[in-house]
């Protein structure tokens, strides 16, 4: 059963246009990448998904549409907007306390045991706390909400390595089950690679590529090619080539494995390769 | 809406009906209490004018037998205006105190939300943009004057007791002072005062900075200020008349004036009558009143729409 679906999903900044008309569809259960360079349009589909922002086209996440039932919709989604948005002032017993308040699905027992495992102190206020434990404090209190969907943008942005593997670990281990959902957009790919199910390429305002990892795994080879096999490689119609160390690197999708080998030394391309693969043909495609 | 979408909304309204609808007055509590949190001033302020005045009363009091005294010799209509000046005045400067309080506080209530961004986390959570607009209303309409009621009521019982005191120690005429007083009805005299006109004649004006603060980019007071100015002296140029001008400072400094009679007193002292069914009935105040709901109604729809700055 999907959780979001979109058609025509459209939305314009001014002269700007953020959403190109998207359609997409999330089943239940899968951890969704959202991934595109900067200004692709990543944020603006979140807020739509999230009700914060009008837009044209269709959409629907959990049944409701966000724009018009957005208080009713956040009963069932999480959201963490990056980093920055806890209000300063506040101290982390009063954000659990308001939340009690006003969430009739969080457990604050959740949030104080994973608050338990961090340096975080009740009584401190946000902003005596470090990037990092900001950070650890709103998962904590998403992960406490009882949600059907968790929509995390940027969620780690601007943290260390240590930061950020903590994060998805606990995200993974402590909070997800098939009957949630999550969609993450992260610039640090290669990092959530083992965490996603699905990807999603975004890049100006459309998607241009959607795979689940487990058919990325079988579709994508990237080859170092001998000198002598370049020509021969290159009728295969790799999607991407680059060079290094005056070796020519391809990249193919759907070609067969066995074929490959005998053209060169064979590898499994991360998340970031085929990205820049992507996103690099649909620039020069645009050019053209 | 094709058959998939329904078949969808159908499931996850079942579930949505499972779904605990918190009562609203728990959303409202939680609200005005997130709101103490962050704008503390809201209680320290008048607390802290409560302290200052309360040291500058009792550095004062040992002028208080003589003042009896001098009160006991003049003519009985003007008794009473020396010994209840120094309640007069602390009524006085806690209004002040809350009305400075209100204005600032309304001027960033929806702006500083968007500034910090926090709107985000705000707006992630099952709360509505009418329950959050209203509770951020309900702190100056009617939680100040109600606050200013409490404090000023402590601080003026605090200032008999011990004017009680001191007078009984040096022989003064104790049962003067709360005849000439009368502290009780002073006392309901000014939450009167305070609901009525601190409360609901001055509401549009919050109602209006309110919303300049959820709609102006930056500099809340210079745009909840200059329109005003700028219709009231266009007004002055084309028409030669103030009346905008005078309606402001109508709302502003003499509002609710249909609350009660007696002109030329203050609204604490005993002989002013309260006038409670003419005040209900004038149509300034239902006016004033649905002014104030629709700046709130556009409030409302700008914290919709808006995102941070």
């Amino acid at each position: 059963m999907p959780v979001i679906t979109a058609h025509g999903l459209r939305k314009r900044f001014g002269n700007t246009v953020a959403l190109d008309g998207i359609d997409l569809r999330i089943e239940e259960g899968r951890i969704v990448g959202l991934i595109g360079p900067n200004g692709a349009g990543k944020t603006t589909a979140l807020h739509a998904i999230m009700g914060l922002i009008p837009y044209e086209g269709e959409l629907n996440v959990l049944g409701r549409d966000p724009w018009q039932e957005r208080d009713q919709l956040v009963r069932d989604v999480s959201f963490i907007a990056d980093v920055a948005v806890l209000p300063r002032w506040i101290r982390v017993s009063q954000v659990l306390d308001y939340i009690a308040g006003v969430h009739a699905r969080f457990d604050p027992s959740k949030a104080e045991a994973f608050l338990a495992r961090t340096a975080i102190r009740r009584e401190s206020r946000v902003k005596e706390l470090s990037k990092g434990m900001i950070a650890q404090l709103h998962l904590a209190l998403a992960m406490a909400i009882d949600a059907r969907l968790l929509v995390l943008d940027e969620p780690t942005l601007g943290l260390d390595i240590l930061f950020r593997k903590q994060f998805y670990d606990s995200l993974l281990n402590d909070y997800f089950d098939g009957g949630r959902t999550i969609v993450v957009t992260t610039n640090q790919v290669d990092e959530i690679q083992d965490v996603l199910t699905d990807l999603m390429f975004i890049h100006r305002g459309r998607i241009v590529f959607e795979c689940s990892m487990e058919a990325f795994d079988a579709r994508f080879w990237e080859v170092k090619v001998h000198a002598e096999g370049t020509a021969a490689a290159r009728a295969l119609k790799p999607i991407h080539e680059r060079q290094a160390l005056g070796r020519s690197i391809l990249l193919f999708d759907g070609t067969d494995r066995e074929q490959l080998a005998k053209l060169g030394d064979v590898r499994r391309p991360s998340v970031a390769d085929v990205f820049l693969a992507v996103i690099g043909n649909d620039s020069e495609g645009a050019r053209k | 809406m094709n058959t998939e979408s329904r078949t969808l909304r159908e499931t996850w309204g079942e579930r949505a009906a499972e779904t605990i609808t918190l009562p609203a007055i728990r959303l409202m509590y939680w609200s005005i209490r997130r709101e103490l949190w962050e704008s503390r001033s809201i209680y320290i302020a008048p607390l802290s004018a409560a302290g200052v005045f309360f040291l500058g009363f009792l550095l004062s009091i040992f002028h208080l037998p003589a003042e009896m005294r001098q009160a006991a010799g003049l003519d009985p209509m003007h008794q009473r205006e020396p010994i209840a000046m120094p309640y007069n005045i602390a009524a006085g400067l806690l209004m002040l105190t809350a009305i400075v309080v209100g204005v600032f506080y309304s001027l960033d209530a929806l702006q500083g939300e968007r500034r910090d961004r926090s709107i985000f986390f705000w707006k992630s959570l099952p709360i509505s943009d009418r329950t959050v607009v209203l509770s951020k209303a309900s702190i100056p309409i009617l939680l100040l004057p109600l606050l200013t009621f409490g404090i000023t009521f402590l601080l003026q019982l605090l200032m008999l007791l011990i004017s009680s005191a001191v007078l009984l120690i040096s022989g003064g005429d104790v049962a003067m002072l709360w005849t000439l007083l009368s502290f009780g009805r002073m006392s309901l005299l000014l939450l009167y005062h305070l609901v009525t006109v601190h409360g609901v004649s001055v509401a549009p004006i919050y109602g209006w900075l309110l919303f300049v603060s959820g709609w102006a980019p930056r500099a809340a007071f210079l745009w909840a200020v200059l329109p005003p100015l700028a219709i009231g002296t266009l007004e002055k140029i084309v028409f030669g008349t103030s009346s905008f001008a005078a309606m402001i400072a109508d709302r502003v400094g003499g509002g609710g004036r249909e609350a009660w009679t007696t002109p030329g007193t203050v609204p604490m002292d005993p002989t002013t009558h309260i006038t409670l069914g003419h005040f209900l009935i004038s149509p300034g105040v239902w006016i004033g009143l649905g002014v104030t709901a629709i700046f709130l109604i556009a409030a409302v729809r700008l914290r919709r729409n808006q995102g941070p700055m």
